[in-house]
């Protein structure tokens, strides 16, 4: 069977890569140790391949159906959720208090990745309500996370992101979802949210709700947004379930992929008695949501990464099988038919993946281990460098995967053929699966206005300079390396073009020019990112392939060749869209609507 | 009621394994290692029977290097109360390791034991036999269920013909084959708890028994590849093949 990730990739970025064994060394994980990370993931994976993994292909034929009083899904994807909470994946990166394990992001991600490769649609529910679950404990009261947390930790109780409404997807400042308050306590919420996924079904007792509305009065724009929890069922003190709140389920949305997470259109108050209840402080919604952005988006990013990885695996054991055609010189037609993973073409078309999925998960990895040491870190400036590099790391490491490793899926198709084409082979799932990442929590061009509007300016450049020192330290140790010296130089060339094309973008006083070419910026400085993950991967293996034989020689030269790979065929793409982005070409800005 | 269940760490059953270029063996150098999957299902039995009230304590011992020590925490993860390792980096074989289990069953003293049918490693199917002979004890191979009432065990089989039923005295020695039970998945906080559960590892001179290799092997080598199937043309062709080149009939 084909591994959905290659362990030994897992194992090199956890204990190589990321060194994430000095975790250990914080009071938080002092009852963790290696051996405990391992098992945990051997569970994730056992989990994910029989529980995840073999109801993909018949919950995407089965689509959630809504027969007017409740939503069905197929009853595996209730008995795999159930195996995932039961084993106690929820909570476990929680305190020991809130019965969870302490356990470490990274670690976590790491598990979390085999899940999201067995099968997104699936995943997508634990990884919702565990972005809800992250708000609440962030953001809400004692009482609140009393009342709903362990429910949510133990898989009782699901929760829903609800932001986007029809008219206001990217441009949250336009919802018109209203809260009014009453002197009960609660808020009456009233509108009518979209794209809610597991909005409705019945895999778990209760949903909770995490709804972003405007209490009239407020001020206009984002600064007037408020968050409320607002159960689909009531919850009793005791934790019981009590009344129905005013919450329905209006319609179902058929998607390309992701076709077992049940999307929604919600209707909130149709009856004027749905109950909301505010978290943190009024109009501060929005603020407490993209506090745990970072984590939600990089979550996003290891989606996207893991569908490109699962893909690429599968392409590899089918070109290593497939028989097809000869060898250009071999010109006899009788002799025996090579496999398919023989000719160079082929094996460009794996190198790319490979150089794609890889170094998007060792930037995955790191942005959690990030994550991690900021929560663990007692020293303020070091915390501020984490903050800086997580803020502009994370439009990238949502992004890049997105757009990248949906591209890997497109090339693993390609190595199938027209097998590839068919529902018979789980690749054409893959890709329609995929595609929704460069779409959701953000668009791809909502990241590049993010990275170039905000995030590369914020803190007076600082969160962008933060990010250029980190590349040149590892530029630094890459020079003494005679083999990755050549390497180390042209991230130096590249970096110093970088600097050069953001001073002329962010000099450049009309802001919508500045802005207009955005989306180029974003895979840009994203390719330059993972051309330095690549660097930091490979100054890891020349410290620690000196002895390796047989599968894992192999497997350190196999990084070194992605490497090589991705320095010889793709950051050399980066000078042609920095010399399109310094010329502040205003094609884009100036063709008018008529003209197109 | 106390349950001893001896386990094996093997390589991992999802791995593909080659065979060392020397013939010796194979190759399991940076190989991903697991519990093998009849010992797995030991485990689980036991502590089934553990939860349903049946046993008191289930006790696990395998025998290998310091790594074997992973496989341990694996079963006490999924419930058993302790562990023993025998730590020895000798070359084993079923006999031997029988023998070194005599030992320690002598010293422990259980009720019964429950072993997997065969290592998938291996796959020789010897050692619960041996053991139970060494013993002295009643055997009941390839359980597909077992039943405990009182001072007796009712073990149903698999067999060529179809299912036997035995009724055991105990103690006695079982073996599981695949159908007994679905073995569950680890709980993670249950793997926090597997690491503070009692490990005690001693040494196999302890044991005062003589567990070298009798059998010697002489080489490894990969299955012959299949060839490529031919047409006949009719069917006294066919029967001619089968009975001068096959020479099945």
């Amino acid at each position: 069977m084909t591994e959905l990730i290659k362990r030994r990739d897992i194992d090199f970025l956890l204990y190589e890569f990321l060194n994430v064994e000095q975790l250990l060394a914080h009071p938080r994980y002092a009852d963790h140790d290696r051996k405990v990370f391992d098992a945990i993931i051997d569970t994730a994976v056992k989990i994910a391949e029989e529980k995840f993994q073999t109801c993909a292909k018949d919950l995407d034929n089965n689509e959630p159906s809504f027969d007017g009083q409740k939503v069905t899904l197929i009853p595996q994807v209730k008995e795999a959720l159930r195996a995932f909470a039961e084993a106690g994946f929820p909570a476990a990166t929680y305190a020991n208090e809130q019965d969870g394990l302490q356990l470490p992001w990274t670690v976590f991600q790491a598990a979390m990745a085999y899940f999201h490769a067995a099968n997104i649609s699936l995943s997508a529910y634990p990884l919702l309500t565990g972005a809800a679950a992250n708000l609440l404990n962030a953001h809400g009261s004692v009482e609140q996370k009393a009342l709903y947390l362990p429910h949510m930790l133990s898989g009782r109780f699901f929760g829903t992101m609800c932001l986007s409404e029809t008219q206001a997807g990217s441009s949250l400042s336009d919802i018109r979802t209203r809260a009014e308050p009453t002197d009960q306590g609660y808020y009456l919420i009233k509108g009518t949210k979209m794209w809610i996924s597991g909005g409705e079904h019945d895999l778990a007792e209760n949903i909770i709700h995490m709804v972003l509305a405007k209490i009239p009065g407020g001020p206009p724009g984002v600064k007037g947004i408020s968050l409320f929890i607002v159960p689909k069922i009531h919850v009793q003190p005791d934790g019981s379930l009590g009344e129905r709140n005013d919450v329905a389920l209006a319609g179902l949305n058929h998607k390309m992929g992701y076709r077992g997470t049940v999307n929604t259109v919600m209707s909130f108050g149709e009856k004027d008695n749905c109950k909301g209840y505010l978290i943190g402080e009024p109009h501060k919604g929005l603020e407490c949501m993209f506090h745990m952005m970072n984590e939600a988006r990089i979550g996003i990013g290891m989606g996207a990464t893991t569908i490109g990885y699962a893909g690429y695996l599968y392409s590899l054991d089918y070109a290593r099988q497939r028989p097809q055609g000869r060898h250009p010189l071999n010109k006899n037609p009788q002799s025996p038919q090579v496999p398919i993973i023989e000719h160079a073409d082929i094996r460009r078309l794996l190198l790319t993946q490979k150089s794609y999925v890889e170094g998007a998960l060792a930037l995955q990895l790191y942005c959690a281990m990030l994550v991690d040491e900021q929560k663990i870190s007692a020293d303020t400036n070091r915390k501020q460098v984490l903050a800086l590099l997580l803020d502009i790391l994370t439009p990238i490491a949502k992004s890049w995967p997105s757009e990248f490793c949906l591209e890997a899926n497109k090339l693993a198709m390609q190595i199938l053929g027209g097998y590839g084409y068919t529902r018979e082979y789980p690749l054409e799932r893959l890709y329609r699966d995929n595609r929704l990442n460069p779409i959701h929590e953000g668009t791809h061009g909502i990241h590049g206005i993010d990275l170039l509007g905000r995030k590369v300016r914020m803190a007076g450049g600082k969160a962008f300079t933060t990010l250029l020192d980190h590349i040149r330290e590892t530029i630094r140790e890459a020079s003494g390396n005679r083999t990755l010296q050549a390497y180390a130089g042209q991230l130096s060339n590249t970096l110093q073009e970088v600097e050069k094309t953001t001073a002329v973008l962010i000099a450049c006083e009309n802001l919508n020019l500045s802005l207009a070419n955005s989306t180029i910026y974003l895979d840009m400085l994203g390719h330059v990112v993972i051309a330095w993950t690549w660097l930091r991967q490979a100054i890891v293996v020349a410290a620690n392939a000196g002895n390796a034989t047989g599968d894992d020689k192999d497997f350190y030269q196999g990084k070194l060749a992605a490497c090589r790979y991705f320095f010889h065929y793709e950051l050399p793409k980066t000078h042609g869209m920095m010399q399109l982005l310094q010329s502040l070409d205003d094609t884009c800005l100036n063709i008018t609507s008529s003209q197109l | 009621m106390k349950i001893l269940v001896p386990i094996k760490r093997v390589v991992d059953p999802n791995i593909r394994v080659r065979v060392k270029s020397d013939q010796t063996g194979v190759e399991t150098a940076n190989l991903k290692m697991a519990i093998n999957p009849f010992c797995e299902i030991a485990v689980e039995e036991a502590v089934r029977l553990q939860e349903a009230g049946k046993a008191k304590e289930v006790v696990l011992v395998t025998i290998g290097g310091s790594q074997c020590q992973d496989v341990l925490r694996t079963g006490m993860a999924m419930g058993a109360d302790r562990a023993i390792l025998i730590e020895t980096d000798a070359a084993l074989q079923p006999l031997g390791i029988a023998k070194l289990l005599k030992a320690v069953i002598e010293k422990e003293a259980p009720n019964l034991v429950i072993t997997g049918k065969q290592a998938i490693d291996d796959d020789n199917n010897q050692t619960s036999q041996m053991l139970a002979a060494l013993l002295g004890w009643p055997q009941g191979t390839f359980a597909s269920k077992l039943e405990l009432n009182g001072d007796h065990a009712v073990v149903t089989r698999e067999i060529d013909g179809g299912l036997e039923t035995l009724k055991l005295r105990l103690p006695a020695v079982i073996s599981t084959d695949l159908r007994l039970n679905e073995p569950r998945y680890v709980k993670l906080p249950n793997i926090m708890k597997a690491k503070k559960k009692p490990l005690d590892v001693i040494k196999p001179e302890t044991l005062g028994v003589d567990f070298a290799p009798r059998l010697k092997s002489l080489k490894v080598e990969e299955p012959a590849k299949r060839k490529a199937g031919i047409k006949v043309a009719n069917v006294a062709e066919l029967v001619a093949k089968l009975k001068n080149e096959a020479k099945v009939i």
